[in-house]
């Protein structure tokens, strides 16, 4: 029987949440919908993992939808790289979930709150979606699908502060536009090649060579994902969003929708187009590059003097798409198994930091760094959970950062670029600024004498702590993310050959 | 006398035919142009009608918020639903065809998009009817204290 079900995993991984949305819209009473989305969180991240230990195991898994085959059908194709994306969405999505209940009760109004995980799921779905989908129509879906969910769960911050409602509509215009860019792309190479499915157009684009529509369309959809990715001049939307919104919405969205997005344009760039498109090298070289190295600087100063700890991490997630968006316009196995890498391990820093604010906000009721002041002493296991996902930021040896950085490193040495190297370190040292910032208030000052802060309650504590050691044992073990990067970016420059 | 007495005596004759032709859309849409998107528009814009012409209070007592809240999420599940009914019966996601097994017509291409566009028509006139219940019932003023 299970056997049976396994066959159709791929479809699950997708429907599976997004049937537990309505169910979740439907039900009244909040402690159930929090079960149901509990489990189906669970559900999926399980069926990612097996997903990914099918993938190593047998190579690329393709599903038909409805039994239509490609390229005529939509075609769910998983392979090293998305398998892993799918494994880290579900995965945070899980203990997202598992901690959102008194972070949610504390900070979304009673009426939406059932509201609030149907959207989750819903989210969930859509991210789970454009990860896993091979057809480039259907990308534009999911990313939709995802994309309103999360305007409307940012809006739910509007029972905490109401410049949440202004914050969405702005992610709500940047994100549509992005949308639209990345639709007439699509439908530029729908134009030019007749297909949607992105193998079929990989093997199309190769054969058609150079083209203006083809630029066009490369164009329209690295500028849409840009958009959606927050690529440095194109993150205006980003700080506002991650500030206002409810602290779980935070947390979730920092750590899967940019990476996701990441992994799109990876998918484009390297799969649909490839390696021999002669535009795609331009592109890496005199606009990603430069865009990476603003992208690591400005938004980290930027950070440093930002007055509330959301703020500032928001910042500081554009700087390291930074970090990716450099890996990537290496254009070599090492460049793009650093952004693969980064791409993870970023996730499971965001996730824990925003994830220890989250806690910080159910006993403060506030984000501000000035109103941390002594909070080790009051939240000793929080602050510390807080300590050990900013060591893994910054990138001190035994973290996942410090992989990242190393594997970033070493791209820009084999490309003969040791200046590249030299600024990565040197914008190392700027996240250490700012995390210190946190830490020296909340170690080195006193607590206000009339403070009721105590430590958070274990139901948030323990998926923070199962995060914290998440970036402290595959900072260990390495080997186990870095040698799957390494078979996706392989992969990634294979296909286009 | 009433106000507007023509405006209602005329949307009361008009609301029958629109919802007629909803259902024709709807349940044509597999041979003809249509389908649920537009069935479900025009199913919505009977109801909006009515609310416009007869008032908020009058339309939620024809359908309450709860209930059109219920709608859209029932026509989710019916989607998906025949997604998972497909599963059950071995088929892939959405592969209509087992619905309706060794047919030489593909009988169940045809039931399959039926169900799977009656369940979009349901959703998007509940939605629409839901905006309309949003943007009618929202507060005109907005109080200093609410910023």
């Amino acid at each position: 029987m299970l056997a049976q079900i396994s066959l159709h995993f791929p479809a699950l991984q997708v429907v599976l949440p997004l049937i537990a949305s309505p169910i979740c819209m439907v039900l009244r009473r909040e402690r159930a919908a929090w079960g149901v989305a509990l489990v189906v969180s669970w559900a999926s991240f399980l069926i990612a993992a097996h997903l990914l230990i099918q993938v190593l195991d047998e190579g690329v898994i393709s599903y038909h939808m409805g039994g239509w085959p490609p390229p005529w059908g939509i075609e769910y194709r998983i392979d090293a790289l998305n398998a892993f994306v799918l494994l880290l969405v579900s995965g945070i999505g899980a203990l997202v979930i598992t901690y959102a209940h008194k972070s949610v009760i504390a900070e979304i109004s009673p009426d939406n709150r059932c509201r609030f995980y149907a959207l989750f799921l819903l989210s969930l779905a859509g991210l789970l979606g454009v990860t896993i989908t091979g057809d480039a129509f259907n990308v534009f879906v999911f990313l939709e699908i995802a994309s309103l969910s999360t305007y409307v769960m940012v809006a739910l911050g509007a029972g905490h502060d109401k410049r949440a409602l202004s914050s969405s509509i702005s992610y709500l215009i940047a994100g549509t536009i992005g949308a639209t860019f990345f639709i007439i792309g699509v439908g530029l190479l729908y134009m030019a090649t007749g297909t949607l499915n992105m193998m079929d157009l990989a093997a199309r684009i190769a054969d058609l060579g150079d083209s203006r529509t083809l630029r066009a369309a490369f164009a329209f959809i690295v500028v849409g994902i840009g958009l959606k990715l927050a690529i440095f001049p194109l993150h205006l939307w980003l700080p506002n969003a991650y500030t206002y919104a409810p602290s779980v919405v935070t947390s979730f969205v920092a750590a899967t929708s940019t990476k996701v997005a990441v992994y799109v344009l990876m998918r484009f760039v390297f799969t649909v187009f490839g390696t021999r498109f002669e535009f795609q090298g331009l592109t890496l070289t005199y606009l990603f590059l430069p865009l990476a190295l603003l992208g690591m600087f400005v938004p980290s100063i930027v950070a440093v003097f930002q007055e509330n700890a959301k703020r500032m991490l928001a910042y500081s997630s554009i700087a390291q798409i930074g970090y990716m968006l450099l890996g990537i316009s290496f254009a070599t196995v090492a460049g793009l198994s650093a952004a693969t890498i980064h791409l993870f391990n970023h996730g499971l820093m965001k996730g824990t930091l925003f994830m220890v604010l989250g806690a910080v906000a159910y006993r403060l009721r506030s984000t501000d760094i000035a109103s941390m002041a002594g909070l080790a002493s009051l939240m000793p296991w929080t602050m510390a959970a807080f300590v050990g996902g900013g060591l893994s930021l910054i990138g001190v040896p035994l973290t996942v950062g410090f992989i990242s950085k190393w594997f970033l490193i070493q791209a820009a040495l084999e490309s003969g670029q040791w200046w590249i190297a030299a600024l990565v370190v040197i914008s190392s040292l700027i996240a250490a600024v700012y995390v210190w910032r946190v830490v020296e208030v909340a170690y080195l000052q006193p607590a206000p004498a009339d403070s009721q802060a105590t430590e958070a309650p274990l139901s948030m504590l323990i998926p923070i702590w199962v995060l914290v050691l998440a970036n402290f044992y595959f900072g260990i073990h390495a080997s186990l993310t870095t040698n799957m990067a390494t078979r996706a970016a392989e992969m990634l420059l294979g296909a286009g050959t | 006398m009433t106000p507007h007495l023509v405006l209602r005596v005329v949307t009361k004759t008009l609301i029958h035919p629109i919802i007629l032709f909803a259902f024709y859309v709807q349940f044509h849409g597999d041979f003809g142009p249509g389908g649920g998107f537009q069935a479900g528009i025009l199913f919505a814009v009977a109801f909006i009608l009515y609310g416009l012409i007869f008032g908020l209070d009058m339309l939620k007592k024809v359908i309450s918020p709860r209930a059109v809240q219920v709608l859209m999420a029932l026509g989710v599940l019916l989607y998906a639903g025949v997604g998972y009914a497909t599963l059950w019966m071995g088929g892939a996601y959405l592969d209509y065809d087992v619905l309706v097994p060794n047919d030489t017509h593909n009988a169940g291409q045809h039931y399959g998009i039926l169900a799977v566009e009656l369940g979009v028509g349901i959703t998007v006139a509940a939605v629409m009817i839901g905006l309309f219940y949003a943007f009618a019932g929202r507060n005109v003023e907005i109080s200093d204290e609410d910023w």
